[in-house]
């Protein structure tokens, strides 16, 4: 079970800012669907390798050639803040 | 109804091949009825055919496609079914689309989705629910619901979508058409806005099985921009088989059993189909899966914790939505995702960063790695003794819009037998076995990893036995193109 103080702290971690109402609804949703999902921990799983990747692939590298990348102003367009030096504007940290 | 539309994909890329018909005539034909559309399909539609030379020599001779919202086409709305990316026009294409667009199918349209892929009603889009072409008042499932009523109603000749936990094979059940998951790696992942890595897939959703291997031919492949896509072993072939003789069909009680909740007028389609395929020459056993009725669990773990990492990059600063942070960075960070992310995406977020949040992390996320693990050993010990499993696709058939929103955890429980696969990275198929009340029901057929070739022979085969007659949707489709 979740509880209030839990649900917030995940939600900073997560950087989201919950209502009231929402706070109220995750910790009962939440608690709820990890109910089911706690029964996997009954399993007996001490020597069972923990599933990383499905196929068997290792070390897949390729090499290193330059080659053009995206142009710095196509990159940006999408942007809500591009700046016109060339990077992403976003509000000051030390702000508040 | 116009006699283009009743073509499937690969009878009509054979005609333009043939100078029977004229690929600008076909997509104008499509693009009106997406454009007209009435379910809520299209989020984007084309508003004119590709300029240039139509690639009528190509193997996909012009035959446009439908693009699942969550694929990044350059210059066209690619928003994931969410509003945290209203507008967002990427600088890029993703690889599947440009194959598939150098194979000859252009861009007809961008399809509804449920936000971030996450949901198997499509009620979780920022853009409204799709409708169901059999039933209005009824889902046509998730995540790639767009794809699907797409396909169904007759409203695009073909679609690619997505399968994390069975985003792919589940809407194709509901609006009975033709829905496959590839072998993790098969296709690349370049472009496709990200939910759960390590079991994203992109595959097609078609009319029939024939027009799925046309699809899927020109989808695979290794990627140098996808480090965890394959060469595929070999080429994807049409698919000619008629009978079964000799393939065995193994039936998991685990997942067939009351556990699953199978309704009644579904199972009743799972076992006619079950005869049909003894009657083709399958043999049909139980077999054993035994921590297949784990994998909810599992998943519901994993496609999370990799949701809540992937989906940290919308944070207001390279695209999409941001929100004023009267209070500096982190502020501005924490008001875009709130505004940006539904009620969905949000409580996915929650419950992955819980579940690798320090403490939690082997109790949740290691656990269900390791059942992961046995899941994928339950399918290769089932595969020495059987062909394929086969389930059905969804325990249900569609249901009506608003019926399950307020219980997430009984709307989880849809995905009950398409979720085993992703975790074992194997290909799954879904095509439709029938009518339950009205509404199509989804045969799933699995086999081993990259035996995609055999799995689309099975189906083609049972498809001819089963003849389902999909054109009721078609009609629907018709009656919203009419206005």
């Amino acid at each position: 079970m979740l509880d209030r103080a839990q649900v917030l702290h995940v939600a900073r971690l997560a950087r989201l800012e919950l209502t009231e109402v929402e706070l109220e609804r995750m910790a009962a949703e939440l608690s709820h669907v990890l109910e089911h999902i706690e029964k996997i921990r009954e399993l007996d799983l001490d020597d069972v390798p923990p599933t990383s990747h499905v196929v068997d692939v290792v070390n897949v590298l390729r090499h290193d050639d330059p080659e053009p990348s995206l142009r710095r102003e196509t990159a940006l367009r999408p942007a809500p803040e591009p700046v016109d030096a060339g990077g992403f504007g976003v509000p000051s940290p030390a702000a508040a | 109804m116009n006699e283009l539309i009743e073509l499937t994909a690969a009878a009509a890329a054979q005609r333009v091949r043939a100078r029977e018909i004229d690929p600008a005539e076909l997509f104008e034909a499509y693009r009106a009825r997406a454009a007209a559309d009435d379910l809520n399909a299209f989020t984007w539609v084309a508003p004119r055919a590709p300029a240039g030379e139509y690639p009528g020599d190509a193997p996909l001779a012009g035959v446009p496609l439908a693009v699942k919202d969550l694929f990044c086409t350059e210059g066209v709305p690619s928003q994931a079914g969410s509003r945290i990316l209203e507008g967002y026009r990427p600088p890029y294409t993703a690889t599947v689309v440009a194959n598939l667009q150098r194979a000859g199918a252009p861009l007809l349209g961008k399809t509804n989705q449920d936000e971030f892929a996450m949901g198997s009603s499509n009620e979780n889009s920022a853009y409204g629910p799709v409708l169901n072409p059999w039933d209005r008042a009824r889902v046509p499932g998730g995540s790639s619901g767009g794809s699907a009523a797409a396909v169904a109603a007759g409203l695009a000749p073909w679609a690619i979508g997505t399968d994390t936990g069975g985003s792919i094979r589940q809407p194709a059940a509901l609006c009975g058409i033709v829905g496959l998951k590839p072998t993790y790696g098969a296709c690349s992942r370049f472009g496709m806005i990200a939910f759960a890595s390590s079991l994203d897939q992109a595959g097609p959703l078609t009319r029939d099985v024939t027009d799925a291997a046309l699809l899927l031919a020109h989808m695979v492949g290794r990627d140098r921009r996808d480090s965890t896509s394959l060469e595929f072993p070999e080429a994807i072939r049409v698919p000619r088989a008629e009978d079964l003789s000799g393939i065995r069909l193994g039936v998991p009680e685990e997942l067939t059993g009351a556990g699953g909740g199978v309704e009644p007028g579904v199972r009743e389609s799972f076992e006619a189909t079950l005869a049909r395929a003894e009657g083709l020459g399958a043999s049909v056993e139980p077999c054993r899966l035994p921590h297949a009725p784990h994998a909810l669990s599992a998943y519901y773990l994993i496609a999370p914790a990799e949701a809540s990492a992937n989906l940290a990059r919308f944070d207001g600063v390279r695209y999409g939505l941001r929100e004023d942070g009267e209070a500096g960075l982190v502020s501005m960070y924490s008001q875009t995702r709130s505004h940006g992310f539904g009620a969905e995406v949000k409580r996915r977020i929650m419950l992955g960063t819980y579940a690798l949040s320090s403490g939690y992390y082997d109790a949740y996320y290691g656990t269900a790695q390791k059942v992961r693990t046995k899941i994928a050993e339950d399918f290769r010990t089932a595969f020495e003794r059987f062909d394929f499993i086969v389930t059905p696709t969804s325990p249900w058939t569609a249901f009506a819009l608003g019926a399950k929103t307020d219980d997430p955890l009984a709307m989880y429980l849809n995905d009950f037998c398409t979720v085993p696969m992703p975790l074992a990275g194997i290909p799954a198929i879904s095509i439709p076995s029938g009518l339950s009340d009205g509404l199509p029901v989804g045969f799933q057929l699995a086999g081993p990893a990259f035996s995609e070739n055999r799995l689309l022979d099975a189906a083609h085969a049972l498809e001819r036995a089963i003849g389902f007659d999909g054109s009721p949707a078609r009609r629907s489709g018709e009656s919203a193109a009419r206005g």
